[in-house]
């Protein structure tokens, strides 16, 4: 089990790059499905000195929800988007800065949520609090910052706190 | 069907202009720096999706095979917008911004950005 972990110190990276290798290649033969496990193995054996924890994943299904959830999201978002920049005057808008208290603690899992703020419906993940347990959220359009904040915390953070927790 | 196809493609391609179009527009109607921010990050995901989406189905309909490389432009689009926007949004928050007109930090009583330790006597940028 150590040697495994020893060559293996990132099995979802190892196959993930796998993956990649094999949609670069855009075709699939035996000859790039190995090439790719090699890459799969050495990438992440090298760059372990710089990512010492293994993220824990856990239920598939609440991942593959979430991914669902956040493209959705991205087209609401671009529409919104869109109709704020065509049809609303900027003396109308009213640009904020929300702060969110944060209950992830995980640096993949603040990763995540701070990109899928990024992509979502006119706010952008700007910085993280000194000792990390803050996000500095600016959103384009937000009469009700209060309740931009709950909407975040309970549509992405709740469901990203089951998947890495 | 070649037409079906031929329909769908255009629409994927006029819908992806048009979000590409509004997100560009967006950068210069919108009046400050970190409103900006959001026309080009969010505009061009859906805009360039388009195109994507358009040249997969190009590529199903007219060469006869599946092309994977759209997945892998998507995937690297979402991995380095939110990182570019972040970068901005530092840049922006280190040269424009005190810690007095950002939201207060709770507990951790300052952003990041401007947690800088105390400089050294002498060892000033001059």
């Amino acid at each position: 089990m150590r040697l495994f972990s020893r060559i293996f110190p990132h099995p979802l990276l190892t196959g993930l790059l796998t993956l990649v290798w094999l949609l670069l290649v855009n075709s699939y033969s035996l000859n790039s499905l190995l090439f790719g496990f090699l890459l799969g193995i050495v990438i992440p054996f090298l760059t372990r000195p710089y990512w010492p924890d293994r993220p824990e994943l856990r239920h598939p299904l609440k991942i593959a929800e979430y991914i669902a959830i956040a493209i959705w999201d991205i087209i609401v978002a671009n529409i919104a988007v869109a109709r704020i920049v065509l049809f609303k005057r900027n003396a109308e808008r009213s640009p904020a800065w929300i702060c969110i208290p944060m209950d992830l603690r995980s640096p993949e899992a603040i990763t995540v949520l701070a990109g899928t703020i990024t992509l979502t419906p006119g706010t952008v993940s700007a910085d993280l609090s000194a000792e990390g347990h803050f996000l500095l959220v600016h959103c384009l359009d937000a009469p009700d910052p209060d309740a931009v904040r709950d909407e975040i915390k309970d549509r992405y953070e709740r469901r990203l706190m089951e998947i890495f927790q | 069907m070649e037409q079906v196809f031929d329909l769908l493609i255009t629409v994927f391609l006029v819908v992806g202009g048009i979000f590409g179009l509004v997100g560009s527009f967006g950068l210069i109607k919108l009046d400050d720096p970190m409103s900006r921010l959001h026309a080009p990050t969010k505009a061009t995901t859906l805009g360039v999706g388009g195109v994507l989406i358009a040249s997969m189905v190009h590529a199903y309909a007219h060469e006869g095979h599946l092309s994977w490389h759209e997945l892998l432009i998507t995937l690297f689009l979402f991995l380095t917008a939110p990182i570019t926007a972040n970068f901005i949004a530092k840049a922006h928050i280190h040269r424009h911004e005190t810690p007095d007109t950002l939201p207060p930090a709770g507990e951790d009583k300052t952003w990041a950005t401007h947690d800088v330790p105390p400089e050294e006597p002498g060892s000033g940028r001059g």
